[in-house]
């Protein structure tokens, strides 16, 4: 099953298992711009597949309105580059509910933002925001790689009783397909997995980014080198224990990510390594991220530049491997 | 800085795979005047030998490594105090800034290796480094404390561990003495064991009728001696047959690569060169460029800087092909290892007078040479290879008296 595939079927699911949830967003209705809700209006209905005037900051609010009225809703930001309008409702709104209600009111809303680049998207079709939310405490954000985990995630995304920001990469969609089982199952939020085990060198990862990395491990691995692979799945909060493990398995650790290189999710990271875990440190903890420039330009030539690529991420690696 | 103090003089970066060099023996002593690219000892490593020149000019304070003793590229070997320090600050300045920064660099411990060194009660002094610039890497305190507790040797180090660890009680009773190993010695075992266990070897030989190569080579030989003052001997002719036929089939000048076959377009011919404790193949470079008399002079170059134990590390590298003539020594046949990471390497038997059927059915007394060829597997054939052979035989056979040597 396709990433894509695992997504519309978490939701579907979901729907089917609970009446209070529904889809909101714009033209989802004949499916959506990413295909994401297609079929599901024929199924489910024009009142629980609700196509939305274009505006992201409305989308939102009635979301986390609905959401407090008892409802669960997926609102779909239809890119994640669109998704700044809503960045009020999100960060000041959704996410300090609980907290300024005393405990009292809740927010059981799940944001759904397709992200990152697929090539020739240019500025306002490639973006990462996810280091615009990080760091927001009441929000979670998860960001999964595999299909089995887009589907695992969403459904806890759904069930979980606090805004869950879910970050979905639009690479992903069609490119990653795995193993999915029909049964019901979540996977967990805040809980990171090893996607390869190794020796050498750690590297954490997140969305297509670790695709990249699994692959140049596979690579490096003709040379000797040793690659672990740790997928965070849950950006906040961060499965602090999952990273440490991982890290001090090999005492060099690669943080890669397709979101700027400065006060990303691989900053926070590597800030935790060096609160704890300075004693099994072996070398200078490394971010391979693109540079400090916004996503990728229209030009073949600039997105070349920016993007990450399994290419180079593995000629990092193996500097990584030799320092 | 006290009176008494110098500038330290670093252990140099000799070459990519060297992290160590043995101080065989100091050329100055402490208070000696020092002039800069003097010579102040002499060293010995894995490679070759060499010497020491001076950095800088001054005096020799103090030795910090004795001789015999070997010290890790980047340490201090010496200081020398400058006179002319105090007259030019910036420069003395400078000096020492290079020289601190790259002995702090050797001693630059990772926390990890700090750590686990505590934990396993290890001496990172002992650790050998195998990270960038020869950092001890938290991996090589693993190896170290791994091969301590376990004192099993590793592969390609087997049998150098083996042969310098004798037990005692074998020495006990007097039949036995173990020699010590030089560096030479060990890395002429370990490249050796590894060129052995990792290479498929296959072997092939051919017989050649060398007679008018010989005669040619008679032709010139007093001429030769005068006009250049260098003996000539059949070994350049027999290389310039080898380097033709490499030219005519190029995969023997290639190296297993694991992307795939690394062709060599240069041609940089390995001559063994034996002396009495071991053997080395210093490196006609560019050897398909060079004529039989030019060959034959650069060789005898190479032959004697290496009786002298005066080969640089520049005469050892870059080989792409060798050569040895084991006629030599008088064998007649060989199954040569090969000089990784090359394709191949031949050997030139013994010539031997005897008689052989030349035309239809005539006897004949004509000098004869077997020639052996050592093949990686992975890369040639025997197809190619026979072929090669065959080149190579026909250009010993089509010498003729008046085939030029210049």
């Amino acid at each position: 099953m396709t990433y894509l595939e695992a997504i519309r079927t978490a939701m579907s699911e979901e729907m089917q298992r609970d009446d209070n949830v529904f889809v909101l967003g714009e033209d989802i209705g004949k499916g959506g711009v990413m295909n994401a809700t297609k079929g599901m209006r024929d199924r489910f209905g024009e009142w629980r597949v609700l196509d939305t005037p274009l505006t992201e900051s409305a989308i939102v609010g009635v979301a986390i309105g609905a959401a407090m009225g008892g409802m669960r809703p997926i609102a779909e930001i239809q890119f994640a580059d669109f998704i700044y309008p809503a960045t009020n409702q999100i960060i000041s709104e959704a996410a300090k509910i609980r907290y300024r209600s005393n405990n009292d009111w809740y927010c059981p809303v799940v944001i759904r933002a397709p992200y990152g680049a697929t090539g020739g998207g240019g500025l306002y079709h490639s973006q990462c925001p996810e280091s615009v939310f990080f760091g927001t405490p009441g929000l979670k954000i998860v960001a999964p790689s595999s299909a089995y985990d887009a589907k695992g995630l969403l459904k806890a995304s759904i069930r979980d009783n606090d805004p869950v920001l879910y970050f979905e990469h639009k690479k992903c969609y069609l490119y990653v397909s795995d193993e999915v089982p029909d049964e019901d199952y979540t996977v967990p939020i805040g809980k990171a997995a090893v996607k390869r085990e190794g020796g050498d060198i750690t590297v954490i990862a997140y969305g297509m980014a670790v695709h990249h990395a699994l692959k140049a491990a596979d690579e490096l691995e003709k040379e000797d080198i040793s690659v672990h692979v740790l997928d965070l799945r849950t950006l906040q909060p961060l499965d602090q224990p999952a990273i440490l493990e991982a890290a001090a398995k090999t005492g060099k650790i690669m943080i890669f990510h397709e979101d700027n290189k400065t006060g990303g999710v691989g900053a926070e990271a590597a800030a935790i390594l060096a609160e704890q875990l300075l004693y099994e440190l072996d070398a200078p903890v490394i971010r391979f991220c693109p540079p400090d420039i916004p996503a990728v330009g229209m030009s073949p030539t600039l997105e070349k530049f920016f993007l990450p690529t399994a290419d180079r991420v593995k000629e990092a690696m193996r500097r990584l491997a030799e320092l | 800085m006290q009176p008494e103090d110098g500038t330290p003089v670093v252990v140099p970066h000799l070459a990519e795979s060297l992290v160590s060099v043995k101080v065989v023996k100091w050329l100055k002593s402490p208070g000696d005047e020092v002039k800069e690219y003097e010579v102040l000892c002499e060293m010995e490593t894995d490679k070759v030998n060499v010497e020491m020149p001076s950095p800088l000019e001054g005096t020799l304070v103090r030795i910090l490594v004795p001789e015999g003793e070997t010290a890790p590229v980047g340490s201090s070997m010496c200081l020398i105090r400058e006179e002319k320090a105090s007259s030019e600050p910036a420069q003395k300045a400078t000096a020492k800034l290079q020289s601190n920064e790259q002995a702090a660099h050797r001693a630059r411990y990772s926390p990890a290796v700090l750590h686990l060194a505590k934990l396993h009660g290890v001496d990172l002094t002992q650790v050998k480094g195998t990270a960038l610039g020869g950092r001890i890497s938290r991996k090589d305190v693993f190896a170290y404390v791994r091969n301590r507790d376990d004192p099993k040797p590793a592969a390609a180090d087997a049998s150098v561990s083996r042969h310098s660890k004798l037990p005692a009680d074998a020495q006990a009773d007097g039949q036995t003495h173990t020699v010590p190993l030089s560096s030479l010695r060990q890395t002429i075992a370990r490249r050796m064991s590894e060129s052995a266990s990792s290479i498929p070897h296959a072997w092939m030989t051919i017989e050649a009728d060398v007679s008018r190569l010989v005669d040619l080579r008679e032709r010139w030989k007093v001429r030769f001696a005068s006009k250049e003052g260098v003996r000539l001997t059949i070994t350049p002719f027999v290389i310039k047959a080898v380097i033709n036929a490499i030219k005519d089939y190029p995969i023997l000048n290639s190296s297993w690569d694991s992307g795939g076959i690394m062709m060599k377009k240069d041609i940089h011919l390995s001559v063994a060169v034996g002396t009495e404790e071991s053997v080395v193949a210093p490196v006609i470079r560019h050897a398909d460029r060079k004529t039989i008399a030019g060959l034959a002079m650069e060789l005898d170059g190479l032959v004697q800087r290496t009786k002298a134990g005066r080969l640089t590390l520049s005469d050892l590298q870059d080989g792409t092909f060798t050569f040895n003539n084991t006629g030599v020594f008088g064998s007649v046949l060989s199954f040569p290892i090969i000089n990784p990471p090359q394709a191949a390497i031949l050997t030139f038997e013994s010539v031997v007078r005897k008689p052989v059927v030349v035309g239809q059915d005539m006897v004949a007394i004509r000098s004869i040479a077997n020639v052996c060829l050592s093949l990686d597997h992975r890369i040639l054939d025997g197809m190619v290879c026979g072929r090669f052979l065959q080149r190579v035989k026909h250009y010993l056979e089509q010498y003729e008296p008046d085939t030029p040597i210049y």
